[in-house]
């Protein structure tokens, strides 16, 4: 039957005067945006069964099949893969306090997602193959295309966070979900980018 | 998306009284009141649309529209009944009402992303409509929107239609974001997962097919639109595409969204039936369970729809075998409500009416579902009107019907006044006989091969067509007295009290309407919602 214990802090109290983060639940905005990445993920996972159905189904037009050059993809994949670390790092620094370190880190994180998107430039200016080419090339732009444009919101989100560790910024020692949840998108985009990697230049 | 001082929203700078529900509200309560305020408008529009069509089809010629006008017709009208008005009223309008108190909160888990959820959708919608007029043609290309049809047809209307659909896909992924957070982490201390009322386990499983499906389809749609605007050939065979991956990334959302529509109607007769017959909910464990192997029965069938598509055996064989097994689940909750309802002492007033005609048609349309399952019927009557009657079935006799029988059953709670049960009678009988007039007919105008997607048809069919098109008739005038309901009621309607029906679960242990935080003291922590006629059982 129904009961009304008293309970200490049951609300989220949005509509009062105080603002109260998350009430007595812990904060689970990370959880939502884990959530949004699981969706975001299933759009990579339809890209990707596309890309493969086509690859098994659909034949290469006559003098169509394109060896990619490996060696810059691979590259760019070494440079996520460590801003991966340097973004860990980034936020190690952060809550332990030392958010000028933190920073650093941030800004070479930027930088090495900025190399990714410069390598992805010059790849794509040395391919000799366009978008409409054919089955083969639309499917290769449309998801490297995809996946840079994470990127780019992932360089400009970690940009933000790293203005924002200055002085009187948002992000301090005990208040830093922006800078956490950058740094869950950005290795989400990076274990993205490892198995397109894997389907799209290795298989 | 962030808590952080919300206050800015609300208090002084929110409008106060019926002029908040034309502002960015953070309120959980007046976010689903508008979800189904402009649900119910777009519900209108689409049915003016319907009512082309079977004028249209009331004569076996084409005269009353011309050909690429009943294209049009026919597209905007099954896009608007899907993406703006079921969809987001069976799941946003009544899920942002009721899930909150359901978990003994003060609001959605993300308020601010909540509204952005619900304000993205007129928007979209009146860009879908509009597209008409400004593009000079709408979509053609039916709500499924296959290539080559799809790239073939006019260009412009289809990129719009597009768009708009890319919109209504965000609104929905955000709303099952906040749902899945608000059910799994919003619950009040001392609340647990197995005692919360059935429609969270149905708004969960929801959301879990909008966040894993909606992002396929929006994926295929920008796919899609590339083909039609850069012309890349995806899905172009003329270009070396393949017009089956379309369908297979297309039906990966469309067949849950059939799931997407009608769980949350589950959801909602589950707490309509216990209420009126003064029972408990029979099985609940059981219907938890079913729910979650609905989901994921549902992840796994969608190629179903693709028999005629060239698939190879084992592949319809394998769809056949998973797609005849979601009755197993559904059979469950189907026996669980007829218990429910055993021996109970039944209130037959209109939300019951309502709830139980849902459990008639819902187990006419899945009988058929399950007969479509079969390959060999499949490939007689795919694309014939037999499909077409099924799935208004589902759609119309399962969801719809749901969100009328929930009409009755919360309006004393959204207004604090009871609508007017002789109205409602009349209205649920017009809608019973206008709607099996108006489908049942085409079972048999597709098994004996008249097409779906036709403007003209063999004079052969004209009789079960005029029988059906009366049939849309009488459904369009049974908006009448539900219209009339609704507004001389909110002008002198029957006070309703707190809780005129002697409900358990928690939105009914408050105000009719209830307080801007949903509770003057604490949330009440209510861990049996059904305890239904037991000991201190009071009746009204
Ligand atoms: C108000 C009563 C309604 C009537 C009289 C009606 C009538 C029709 C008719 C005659 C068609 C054409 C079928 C064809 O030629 O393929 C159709 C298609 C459709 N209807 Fe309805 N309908 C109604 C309500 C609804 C509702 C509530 C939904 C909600 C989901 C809905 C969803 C659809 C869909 C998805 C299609 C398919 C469109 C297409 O094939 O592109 N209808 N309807
Ligand atoms: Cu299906």
């Amino acid at each position: 039957m129904t009961s009304t214990a008293p309970l200490q802090d049951t609300s989220t109290s949005l509509h009062g005067d105080t603002p109260v983060v998350a009430g007595g639940h812990g904060d689970f905005r990370l959880f939502g945006l884990a959530t949004f990445l699981v969706a975001d993920g299933m759009t990579f996972a339809g890209f990707f069964a596309a890309y493969l159905t086509f690859r098994a189904v659909n034949p290469l037009p006559e003098g169509g099949n394109y060896e990619l050059e490996l060696l810059l993809p691979t590259i760019n994949t070494v440079v996520l893969i460590i801003s991966s670390f340097t973004f860990h790092r980034a936020g190690k620094e952060c809550r332990g306090g030392n958010l000028g370190a933190s920073r650093l880190w941030l800004a070479i994180t930027a930088a090495l997602g900025a190399a990714f998107l410069a390598g992805q430039m010059v790849e794509y200016f040395s391919l000799p193959f366009s978008l409409t080419d054919n089955l083969f090339a639309s499917t290769f732009y449309a998801l490297t295309g995809f996946h840079g444009l994470h990127v780019t919101l992932g360089v400009i989100c970690i940009t933000i966070v790293a203005l924002q560790t200055r002085a009187g910024g948002r992000i301090s020692a005990s208040d830093h979900f922006g800078l956490e949840a950058a740094e869950l998108y950005w290795h989400f985009v990076d274990g993205i980018w490892v198995v397109l990697y894997g389907i799209l230049y290795l298989l | 998306m962030t808590l952080a001082n919300p206050s800015d929203f609300n208090g002084s700078l929110q409008p106060q009284g019926w002029l908040k529900y034309f502002s960015f509200s953070l309120d959980h309560k007046v976010i689903g009141l508008q979800y189904l305020v402009c649900g119910f408008i777009f519900y209108l529009i689409g049915g003016a649309l319907a009512g082309v069509i079977r004028t249209e089809l009331a004569s076996p010629i084409s005269d009353f529209v011309s050909r690429e006008t009943y294209n049009e017709v026919l597209t905007l009208h099954g896009t608007v009944m899907i993406f703006l008005w079921i969809v987001p009223v069976v799941n946003g309008a009544f899920g942002n009402y009721l899930i909150p108190f359901y978990v003994g909160a003060r609001d959605m888990a993300f308020p601010r992303l909540n509204a952005v959820a619900f304000w993205l959708i007129p928007p979209a919608g009146i860009l879908l409509i509009s597209s008409y007029f400004i593009a000079g043609a709408a979509a053609q290309s039916g709500w499924t929107a296959y290539p080559p049809l799809s790239l073939t047809t006019p260009a412009a209307g289809q990129v719009v239609w597009i768009l708009s659909v890319l919109l209504l896909g965000g609104s929905s992924i955000f709303g099952g974001i906040n749902f899945i957070a608000t059910v799994l982490k919003l619950r009040r201390p001392g609340l647990k997962l197995m005692q919360l009322p059935m429609y969270c386990w149905a708004m969960l499983g929801t959301s879990i097919l909008v966040v894993l499906s909606t992002p396929v389809l929006a994926g295929t749609l920008i796919l899609l639109s590339f083909d039609i605007i850069a012309h890349t050939g995806f899905f172009n065979p003329a270009l070396g595409g393949n017009v089956v991956v379309y369908q297979h990334l297309f039906w990966f959302y469309s067949h849950p969204a059939v799931y997407i529509m009608v769980l949350p109607a589950f959801g909602l007769v589950s707490e309509i039936l216990p209420v009126h017959a003064r029972k408990p909910l029979f099985g609940y464990t059981t219907m938890v369970y079913s729910i979650m192997a609905i989901v994921f029965l549902g992840l796994i069938v969608w190629a179903h729809h693709m028999f005629t598509s060239g698939t190879p055996p084992w592949m319809r064989l394998f769809f056949t075998i998973a797609t005849s097994f979601i009755a197993v689940p559904t059979g469950i909750k189907f026996f669980n409500w007829l218990a429910t309802l055993w021996g109970g002492k039944i209130a037959l007033n209109s939300a019951m009416l309502f709830s139980c005609a849902f459990i008639v048609n819902f187990v006419f349309g899945g009988i058929t579902g399950v007969a479509l399952a079969q390959v060999p019927f499949d490939i007689h009557v795919h694309d014939t009107y037999f499909v077409v009657g099924h799935f208004h079935y589902i759609v119309y006799g399962g969801t719809v019907f749901v969100i009328f029988g929930s009409l009755y059953h919360w309006y004393p709670k959204f207004t604090g006044r009871m609508l007017n049960e002789d109205l409602g009678r009349l209205h649920f009988l017009l809608t019973f006989i206008g709607f099996n007039l108006c489908f049942a007919p085409q079972h048999w105008l597709g098994l004996n091969g008249m097409p779906r997607r036709v403007a003209e048809y063999d004079p052969a069919f004209t009789t079960l067509n005029q029988i059906s098109s009366v049939g849309a008739l009488l459904m369009a005038i049974s908006t009448l007295p539900l219209l009339i309901n609704v507004v001389l009621t909110a002008i002198n309607g029957k006070v309703a009290g707190d809780n005129p029906w002697n409900a358990l679960t928690p939105e009914w242990l408050t105000s009719s309407p209830p307080p801007v935080e949903n509770w003057l003291g604490e949330a009440p922590l209510v861990t049996e919602p059904y305890g239904y006629g037991q000991k201190q059982e009071v009746t009204p």
